[in-house]
């Protein structure tokens, strides 16, 4: 909890990103999730990402709704705002702060209770508007904070630590993502921090609706035989269909690829994102040739993971809405009220 | 047969006619050429929740006292709506006038010997004079409307001018809306008793005073109180707010420069979302509202709480209709009151405005502003169907040119820069508002987690008791602060003072002012005190106090205002008597008159009036 405190001692010559800030600066309070808990790794690695694309930590926004994974926006970026919100409620209030600043960064933190039942809604409605942000659902298959109730993303036939079986279809976040409409869909797991750290630096450069659904064991209640959602299973059925290897940013690309092993995407920003590619025939721009390739893995019983679509072209809620530049919160009595001439202009035409 | 009703700009006109027939625009054109000639004339828009083919009603009182509440019984009826016949031509009062379209005889047995009957065979003129069906249909409506004019003797080049305003640079619609009005006129003229006992004679009642719905006042208060994002779902009667919030913003919000919006409306995915973008936007420092309706609040509840919780802005206005559950969705109540006042789980209050009409719509929805950011939490605009979707006579908009927003308690950079500590929920000026900050206001400071579960004053997780508390009772003494900052209430006392006061809010308003005339044209005169905010102001419980019996009119079922002021203010249940009006319809002068005399003869209070010292 965070009246633990955290030791503010660190090395002296710890390495500093191009805005000068340490790792340590991207650091929040202490977790108080359980030891081993997947959700833990992600935090890291989300410390990790921001550190190395060198955001300023206070022009993130971190929102989150409720359970163990929303507990996380704590334990990161202590020097950022933060908004634990209610229950599967995050999608909309990160919708209404992105419409009342453009220019902070938007990070939603969710889980699998909290996007796939109880804001199941709320979930697919900000990725159709497009909203401008990164999405994480912390996906562990289970109720952690209530002790090992399946949630919506436990696979049919999966085993809950008691040995009760699941009967109810899995809900796919990625594949629902990919149906609606969202512009960079990804997939990975807690336990590959190389892939998730490089997943979430493309994710808060995607000038869009970002979404990453990241398997992260729950070690209390789901880690089990039997469970399809634990650090054995996934690590025996994780099958990446690509690497971000480098990300440019908006610099020109100086690396050499053998030809057909890499593909660059980029953005309509300027941005680049270079994938390694580990399925040869995998086209990160064709959604519908994602939404098949991700029913084939299911079938299979393997879970597909790594940047499964982009959208280049994406557009924002802000674009489709025409809003100013000017973040909305800034505009002041000069920029919004018409007036009091206007206002006998608009009395006279009311007689 | 009784004699038919005499009377000059004080009567009633209600038209029935069929949802989806194009009516609605012919009878406000009917109104405004009233308000045109200078009399007051007050329309009301009875609808069916459905978009053709069911009975609607518009009913105009014409009162050249400026009594713009309904008041009830009916003095002429134009009878367009053959499903509905039997029932409209009983409403019409002894004495009174039924205009109705007589191409098909009507049997003897279904009119009536008391009243006068004005039959114009509309269709049949109509079929002789138009090929095409939906012109018969539109015409026919422009058509008695012209022969309403004879009746009446409403000035026919009053209704040609608004008619040229109307389809301005349409100058072939012009010319036919002429044509039919022309036309209804001179067969009324020519085959009708013009004019009948009912008239109209040009008067200067109307003033300066302008003609508008509440939604779209509150909709402008919002454009004028600085609000930046809107989020809202559709649900009767409120979506006309969103609409012309829109309509607003895309006249006086967009950058002249870029063509870009100073504006963004998200037409959520339900209210539960709408309330969250609300909350999310404020929380951000822009102002943000939503506008529904009970089923809306029902469902906002969670995030109300955490709004109040963690002391986010937000503006709510609720244009309340007949509940519970569905309800009426297309009738008027006042009985939100309860539901809002107490929203959410656990111990909350909030605060709640009631206006009386659009321009206190637009004056309180622009305050509305003000008041959420300063006292960072939720505020109610609690208008009603009534006031909301129907047009009515008020006084023009005011602004004054120096008004700056009131942002409320924000640390900026400079101020975090200087060292000043920051708490997010330490009472620094012992008024219950602690001080908030922006996120991204500044590198190293004024960052905090916001959050709906209990904190110390650092915004830091506890669960330990006494900081809870501490936080609770900064809340209440936030709502106490709150108390000072509403608009007051406004009494009218009657000139020799009374032992009986009343207390009274919202669209009843119009109605309650007129009842207390009715009253002392009885003998029992009244003090009245029309509340306009909840939390209560000192005056209300002094009110209370200074009279021996308070009634208090609402239009619920449960008197949810007289609960509130016995919770709130710890009244003695014995002191405040009910007045309750809840069928759908609006209030009238004739009920409230009524059920106050009627009490009064019960109860044979005497004195009536103070003894004169």
């Amino acid at each position: 909890m965070t009246f633990l405190p955290k030791p503010k001692l660190h090395h002296p010559e710890l390495p500093t990103n191009a805005v000068g800030l340490t790792r340590r600066d991207y650091e929040g309070a202490i977790s108080t999730l359980c030891a081993g808990c997947g959700h833990d790794s992600i935090s890291a690695a989300i410390i990790r990402a921001c550190f190395e694309l060198a955001l300023p930590p206070h022009r993130i926004a971190k929102l989150s709704g409720i359970g163990c994974s929303s507990k996380t926006p704590t334990y990161f970026l202590g020097q950022a705002h933060g908004f634990n919100s209610v229950h599967g409620r995050m999608p909309s209030v990160l919708t209404g702060a992105n419409l009342a600043n453009r220019d902070l960064i938007y990070l939603g933190v969710s889980g699998d209770g909290d996007s796939a039942s109880i804001g199941l809604g709320q979930f697919a409605h900000a990725l159709r508007r497009g909203v401008n942000m990164v999405y994480v659902v912390e996906n562990n298959g289970v109720y952690g904070l209530t002790k090992g109730q399946f949630s919506a993303t436990s696979d049919r036939g999966a085993k809950s630590k008691k040995g009760a079986v699941n009967a109810d279809t899995a809900i796919d976040l990625a594949g629902l993502a990919l149906e609606l409409g969202a512009s960079f869909v990804a997939r990975s797991f807690s336990g590959d921090r190389e892939q998730l750290v490089s997943l979430l630096k493309a994710a808060l450069l995607h000038p869009g609706a970002a979404i990453i659904d990241c398997i992260s064991p729950c070690v209390a209640f789901n880690n089990h035989a039997g469970s399809t959602k634990s650090y054995d299973y996934v690590r025996h059925h994780n099958e990446a269909v690509n690497r971000i290897e480098i990300i440019t940013g908006r610099e020109p690309i100086a690396v050499d690829y053998a030809p057909g092993t890499t593909v660059a995407v980029t953005q309509h920003d300027g941005t680049v994102l270079r994938l390694r590619k580990l399925a040869a025939d995998y086209d990160i721009e064709d959604r519908a040739a994602a939404i098949g390739f991700l029913e084939g893995r299911r079938r299979e019983g393997e879970i597909a993971t790594g940047l499964l679509y982009v959208d280049p072209d994406a557009e924002d809620l802000h674009a489709h809405l025409g809003t100013i530049e000017t973040p909305l919160n800034a505009l002041d009595e000069t920029a919004l009220c018409p007036g009091a001439d206007a206002l006998a202009a608009i009395n006279a035409a009311l007689r | 047969m009784p004699q038919p009703i005499a009377s000059v700009n004080d009567f009633v006109v209600k038209f029935a006619n069929v949802n989806g027939s194009g009516s609605a625009s012919a009878n406000r054109l009917f109104a405004r050429a009233i308000q045109r000639m200078g009399i007051p004339a007050t329309p009301r828009n009875i609808f069916p929740s459905n978009i053709q083919g069911l009975p609607t009603w518009y009913e105009v009182r014409v009162s050249e006292a400026g009594h713009l509440g309904a008041r009830g019984g009916v003095d002429l009826m134009v009878a367009m709506n053959p499903q509905t016949w039997d029932q409209d031509v009983a409403a019409i009062d002894p004495g009174g006038y039924l205009f109705y379209d007589s191409t098909r005889p009507v049997p003897r047995a279904r009119l009536r010997d008391d009243i006068t009957l004005l039959g114009l065979p509309l269709t049949e003129i109509c079929n002789r004079e138009y090929a095409d069906p939906r012109e018969r249909q539109l015409f026919k409506n422009i058509l008695y409307i012209g022969a309403l004019a004879a009746l009446l003797e409403l000035e026919i080049p009053v209704v040609e001018a608004l008619l040229a305003e109307q389809f301005k640079g349409k100058e072939k619609l012009i010319a036919a809306n002429l044509h039919a009005l022309h036309l209804g006129r001179d067969q009324a003229r020519a085959h009708l008793p013009c004019p009948i006992g009912l008239r109209l004679r040009r008067s200067d009642g109307v003033g300066d005073r302008i003609f508008i719905d509440g939604n779209s006042a509150a909709a402008l208060g919002a454009v004028y109180g600085g609000a930046t994002v809107a989020a809202w779902y559709p649900i009767t009667p409120s979506t006309s707010v969103a609409e012309a919030f829109e309509r607003y913003c895309r006249r006086t919000r967009v950058d002249p420069a870029t063509g870009k919006n100073r504006f963004a409306i998200v037409q959520a995915e339900d209210e539960l979302a709408a309330i969250g973008m609300v909350i999310g936007a404020a929380w951000n420092g822009a102002r943000a509202f939503t506008a529904t309706s009970g089923p809306g609040i029902s469902l906002m509840q969670e995030f109300l709480g955490l709004a109040y919780f963690a002391e986010i802005p937000a503006v709510i206005f609720d244009v309340q209709r007949g509940g519970p559950s569905t309800g009426m969705p297309t009738r008027t109540q006042q009985a939100d009151v309860l539901l809002c006042a107490y929203a959410s789980h656990g111990d909350t209050k909030h605060v709640l405005l009631f206006p009386q009409d659009p321009a206190e719509s637009f004056a309180f929805g622009a305050t509305a502003f003000d008041l959420a950011e300063r006292l960072q939490t939720p505020v109610f605009v609690m208008l009603d169907l009534d006031i909301g979707m129907n047009e009515r006579l008020c006084a023009p908009f005011a602004w004054d040119p120096a008004r700056r927003y009131d942002r409320g308690k924000v640390m900026g950079f400079d101020e975090l820069e200087s060292g000043r500590d920051f708490g997010r929920y330490l009472d620094l000026d012992e008024d219950g508002i602690p001080w908030r900050t922006y996120p991204g206001a500044h590198p190293t400071r004024g960052a905090f987690f916001t959050r709906g579960s209990s904190k110390d004053r650092y915004a830091r997780y506890t669960e330990a008791g006494a900081a809870y508390a501490d936080n609770m009772q900064r809340l209440a003494l936030k709502f106490e602060t709150a108390r000072g900052q509403v608009p007051h209430p406004v009494r009218h006392d009657a000139p020799e003072g009374s032992r009986l006061g009343v207390l009274y809010y919202g669209s009843t308003s119009p109605a309650m002012d007129e009842a207390a005339e009715l009253l002392a044209a009885r003998g029992i005169s009244v003090d009245r005190l029309r509340i306009r905010a909840f939390p209560f102001h000192d005056d209300v419980a002094a009110f209370i106090r200074e009279h021996e019996t308070v009634f208090v009119v609402e239009q619920n079922r449960d008197a949810q205002l007289r609960s509130l002021l016995l919770i709130e203010a710890e009244i003695d249940p014995a002191r405040l008597k009910r007045v309750l009006h809840y069928d759908g319809t609006p209030i009238t002068a004739r009920f409230i008159a009524e059920a106050i005399a009627e009490h009064v003869a019960l109860s044979r209070i005497a004195p009536l009036r103070k003894a004169t010292p």
